[in-house]
């Protein structure tokens, strides 16, 4: 009778691991558009994701707070830290921002790894399994809800605006080191619910998930996706979650192929793969050279 | 005195070791439009910027309507009342023509964060009202037919228009052109002069800067003239005209050769 239903299930138990961190993805690479759409290279988004991650988790092992509680907390606790490191680091701009943001995330790896609560090297382990796919769906759908909200709004045109040309936007009467603080601290929130999330998944947290290579990692989904729409991250989080998956075939090739197809995107896309806008462009000019 | 819109009193600005300018005194009018000419590297966009809040003068007063715009951030000073273009056009090019001039718009958008994130009827209103008169400004400056498009795509000339339109779309009460004409073909000179006379009928201040000489003649109420970062001379464009101090800055002296 079920041959169907035993092979979803068989699916099912080896790749919704695989699925969830699909949609996780797709949330911190969104985050990292949100800074981005402001200007900021910041690097500190992963780090950001290890404290929603550990203090989520901590407050489920340790203090048996709620599922949605442990969200919420695992979102505020990285905004928190953000407001207060986001005031001085902000001031710094283009690589000298990315360089202390990433000296920031090591700082947050290092402290995870010496501390005794988070179990250190080790990691935390025992991490009930409450999350399941509707969350992140929902959390998914209300981070892009949000931020195509902001997007279509005077917060948005700020946002952009600053990132084309601080010093104009200035004279436009944006307050541009609030707005910037503004997208820096929503970021971080995004990804402490991301790492919320992903912490009640995996069963294990460690702190060399929150370091240097994840941050790029997710600096990559989202600049191979493309940074002008909200579709691009969400792509970009999709396909490099996937990608190394579907060249598993390839075994020892795969990180070469995965590689390849990297290096392509970015020489013949370089604004990456989603970028509507040009063709829109594009679309008018030419419509409008052939009338 | 209650005529005075902008008023530069002894200000002086050094960078290290180089005076750009030394003990600068003159007062912008209200209703008027107000010319500062001087060769190159006078520091005539080092006045802006210093009225604009990007750099502090090392000494004296920058009062705007009676109040001192000493230590305020830029964007303080735009709400204040104060907006410029720039010499080297510095329009957001990665946007639309509409997008443009509605972030001139910021300050009078007035909707909180419920009405941002539940589309409310008033965030609607609110939105609606800029995006007509952001198209109203385009309009203004002939640039309505191609609200949509990405403002890269324009000529330069197109450029400063559409800079102009957002400066006016911070409704200022005082607007800092920084060589209003650069690259606009003569055509497009007379039609911005005519514009800019508009713009001063409405009580607005305009205090620009600007080397080509007809155009500043021809508009300027008063005019003061910039050199080594003194004031050589103040007055109408006659006055100007016939001073031999303004003469000699641009000419040179007689036996000079």
């Amino acid at each position: 009778m079920s041959s169907m239903a035993t092979w979803f299930n068989d699916f099912w138990s080896t790749y919704s691991t695989l699925v969830f961190t699909v949609g996780v993805h797709a949330m911190m690479a969104l985050s990292l558009w949100l800074t981005l759409s402001c200007g900021l290279l910041s690097l500190a988004n992963a780090a950001f994701m290890g404290i929603g991650a550990y203090a989520s988790a901590l407050l489920t092992l340790q203090a048996g707070w709620s599922f949605p509680a442990v969200l919420l907390a695992g979102g505020v606790a990285p905004a928190l830290v953000a407001l207060v490191i986001g005031v001085p680091v902000l001031r710094l701009s283009g690589v000298y921002l990315a360089m202390a943001t990433l000296a920031f995330g090591e700082v947050v790896r290092i402290t995870i790894l010496n501390m005794d609560i988070t179990g250190g090297p080790e990691g935390l382990n025992g991490i009930p399994l409450a999350t399941e796919g509707w969350h992140i769906l929902l959390l998914l759908a209300l981070t892009i809800y949000v931020l195509h909200r902001l997007r279509r709004s005077k917060v948005g045109r700020a946002f952009e605006s600053i990132k084309e040309d601080e010093v104009a936007a200035r004279l436009m009467g944006i307050n541009v080191a609030r707005y910037k603080l503004l997208a820096f601290v929503l970021g971080s929130f995004i990804a402490g619910v991301a790492g919320a999330l992903n912490a009640h998944f995996t069963f294990f947290i460690s702190p060399r998930e929150y370091g240097f290579e994840n941050a790029v990692d997710f600096l990559t989904m989202t600049v191979l996706g493309g940074t002008s729409g909200l579709v691009g991250p969400i792509l970009g989080g999709t396909i490099l979650t996937l990608l190394p998956e579907l060249l598993r075939f390839l075994h020892d090739f795969r990180s070469l192929v995965n590689g390849a197809v990297l290096v392509l995107v970015v020489l013949f896309l370089p604004k990456g793969i989603w970028e509507p806008r040009r063709v829109r462009a594009w679309w008018v000019r030419r419509t409008g050279v052939s009338k | 005195m209650s005529n005075t819109l902008l008023s530069i009193r002894n200000v002086s600005k050094r960078f290290g070791g180089l005076h750009v300018l030394q003990d600068v005194n003159f007062e912008v009018p209200a209703g008027s439009i107000y010319g500062l000419i001087g060769p190159n590297g006078a520091g005539k966009t080092t006045v802006f910027n210093l009225v604009t809040g990007l750099l502090q003068p090392n000494g004296g007063n920058i009062d705007f309507q009676g109040e001192s715009l000493l230590g305020l951030p830029s964007h303080r000073i735009t709400h204040r009342g104060i907006a410029r273009t720039f010499q080297n056009i510095r329009i957001f090019k990665e946007m639309d023509l509409l997008e443009n001039v509605m972030v001139g718009l910021h300050d009078h958008l007035e909707y909180g964060t419920l009405g941002l994130l539940f589309n409310t009827p008033g965030y609607c209103r609110a939105e609606k009202k800029a995006r007509e008169r952001a198209l109203e400004l385009l309009t203004w400056v002939g640039l309505d037919h191609k609200a949509d498009l990405l403002a890269d795509s324009l000529s330069y000339g197109d450029q400063r228009k559409l800079e102009f339109a957002r400066a006016l779309a911070t409704e200022p009460k005082l607007l800092l052109l920084d060589e209003p004409v650069a690259g606009m073909n003569p055509s497009e000179k007379t039609v911005l002069m005519e514009e800019i006379r508009n713009i001063r009928d409405r009580g607005y201040g305009v205090f620009m800067i600007e080397h080509d000489m007809r155009f500043v003649m021809g508009l300027c109420d008063r005019i003061a003239v910039l050199n080594f970062g003194r004031i050589i001379a103040e007055g109408n464009p006659d006055q100007i005209r016939n001073n031999p101090d303004v003469i000699e800055a641009y000419l040179g002296k007689e036996d000079d050769q």
